[in-house]
C-alpha cells in the first residue's frame, strides 16, 4: 500500500508530504508545511486536522515530498541575480517612439 | 433501561470512558499526525459526554452536575457499554474499537438530532458531525491496517475477532428509550460490512454476547480506569478546579 520499510534504526514512519492551502479567501496555494501519512488520502486527512483545523472553503494539495525537485541553494546567484549592471535588459532601456499606441 | 435520564447517561458515560481510553495515547501514538487525531477525537468525545452528563444532571434533578456524575460514581453506577472500556490494546484494537462506536455513534446521534426532546436533538445534531470524521478516520486506518502488510492483516483481524462480540450490547432493544438502539443495526451494518469487506477482514460468526454495561455490571478493567480518573477528585471532594 504504501512504502514502508522496516529499518534497523528503528520505528518504521510513513513518507513525507507536502502541504499547500488556499484559505477560504484566498487566492493562491501556499505551502504552509509538512507532515507524515502512509498515504495520499491520509495525507489530506492529516493536512485538514493539522493546518486548516477542519474548516469549510478550504482547498489542500498534498505532494509526495520526493516528487519536489527544488533550485540548489549553491546556484542561487545565477537563478535569481537580477544583472542589473546591464540596463539593456531593463524594459525602460529601449526609447519607445511616438506614434505607438497601446505599449 | 428505562427513561430519559437512564438513557441520556448511559450515551454519556460511553462517550467519557472512551474519551479517557483515547486519552491514554496522548504522546504514544505511532506517529505525531496520529497523536493529534487521537487527541482530537478524545476532546470530542469529552465535548459530548459534558453535555450529555449535564443534561442527565438536570433531568435527575438530584443536584448532581457532570462533575459529581464523572468523579463520584463507583463501576457499579456507570452505565457505559463494555466495548469502550477495554483496553487500548495495539494500535488495530483502538482503531477497530473506535469504528464499531463511531459506526453506533452515528446513527445514534443523527436519530437523536431528530427526537424530540429539544436537548437531546441539540447535541445529537453538534455530536453527529464529529461522530461523521471518527468515523472516517478509523474506517480509513482499519482499511490500511487490514490491507496492508501480512502482519498488519494479523493484527486487524485478531482486533475485529476479539472486539466482534462486544458490539451485540449496542443494539439492545429499549422501545421506552428516545432513540431504540435496536434500530439502528441496519445503518451500522451498512457501514461496518463494507469496510471489513475493503479491509480484506473477515466478518466473525455471532456467538458470545456480552453484555451488562448498561446495567452496571462491567468487566474489570472499568474500576481500574475509574481509579485513575477519579483519584484526585477522590482524595479533594469539594475542592474548585
Amino acid at each position: 500500500m504504501s512504502e514502508q520499510r522496516e529499518t534497523p534504526q528503528g520505528p518504521v514512519t510513513s513518507p513525507l508530504w507536502e502541504v499547500f492551502v488556499r484559505p477560504r479567501r484566498g487566492l493562491s496555494h501556499t505551502h504552509v508545511g509538512s507532515l507524515h501519512a502512509p498515504d495520499a488520502e491520509l495525507a489530506l486527512r492529516n493536512a485538514r486536522d493539522l493546518y486548516t483545523r477542519r474548516q469549510e472553503g478550504v482547498s489542500i494539495w498534498v505532494v509526495p515530498a520526493g516528487a519536489i525537485t527544488a533550485s540548489s541553494p549553491d546556484e542561487k546567484d545565477a537563478f535569481f541575480d537580477p544583472a542589473a549592471d546591464k540596463v539593456y535588459r531593463h524594459p525602460t532601456f529601449y526609447e519607445v517612439p511616438d506614434g505607438v499606441a497601446h505599449l | 433501561m428505562n427513561g430519559p435520564f437512564d438513557f441520556t447517561l448511559a450515551l454519556g458515560d460511553d462517550a467519557l470512558v472512551a474519551a479517557q481510553r483515547l486519552g491514554e495515547w496522548a504522546t504514544r501514538a505511532p506517529e505525531m499526525e496520529e497523536d493529534i487525531a487521537l487527541a482530537n477525537i478524545a476532546l470530542d468525545q469529552l465535548g459530548a459526554a459534558r453535555l450529555l452528563l449535564s443534561y442527565a444532571g438536570e433531568l435527575e434533578g438530584a443536584g448532581r452536575d457532570e462533575d459529581a456524575l464523572a468523579f463520584l460514581r463507583d463501576d457499579r453506577e456507570f452505565r457505559n457499554c463494555l466495548l469502550v472500556e477495554l483496553p487500548n490494546g495495539d494500535f488495530a484494537v483502538t482503531m477497530v474499537k473506535l469504528l464499531l462506536l463511531s459506526a453506533y455513534q452515528v446513527p445514534l446521534y443523527t436519530a437523536l438530532a431528530g427526537c424530540a426532546d429539544e436537548r437531546l436533538a441539540a447535541i445529537g445534531a453538534k455530536a453527529r458531525k464529529e461522530s461523521a470524521y471518527h468515523l472516517d478516520h478509523s474506517a480509513l486506518w482499519v482499511k490500511r491496517l487490514g490491507d496492508g502488510t501480512d502482519e498488519s492483516h494479523r493484527r486487524a483481524q485478531a482486533a475485529v475477532d476479539q472486539l466482534w462480540p462486544y458490539h451485540h450490547e449496542l443494539f439492545t432493544a429499549d422501545p421506552a428509550a428516545p432513540v431504540d438502539p435496536a434500530a439502528l443495526r441496519a445503518d451500522f451494518d451498512a457501514v461496518v460490512s463494507p469496510v471489513l469487506a475493503e479491509a480484506t477482514l473477515t466478518r466473525p460468526a455471532d456467538g458470545w454476547k456480552p453484555g451488562g454495561g448498561r446495567a452496571g455490571v462491567h468487566t474489570e478493567h472499568l474500576s481500574f480506569l475509574l481509579a485513575e480518573m477519579q483519584v484526585l477528585h477522590r482524595a479533594h471532594p469539594g475542592a474548585q478546579w
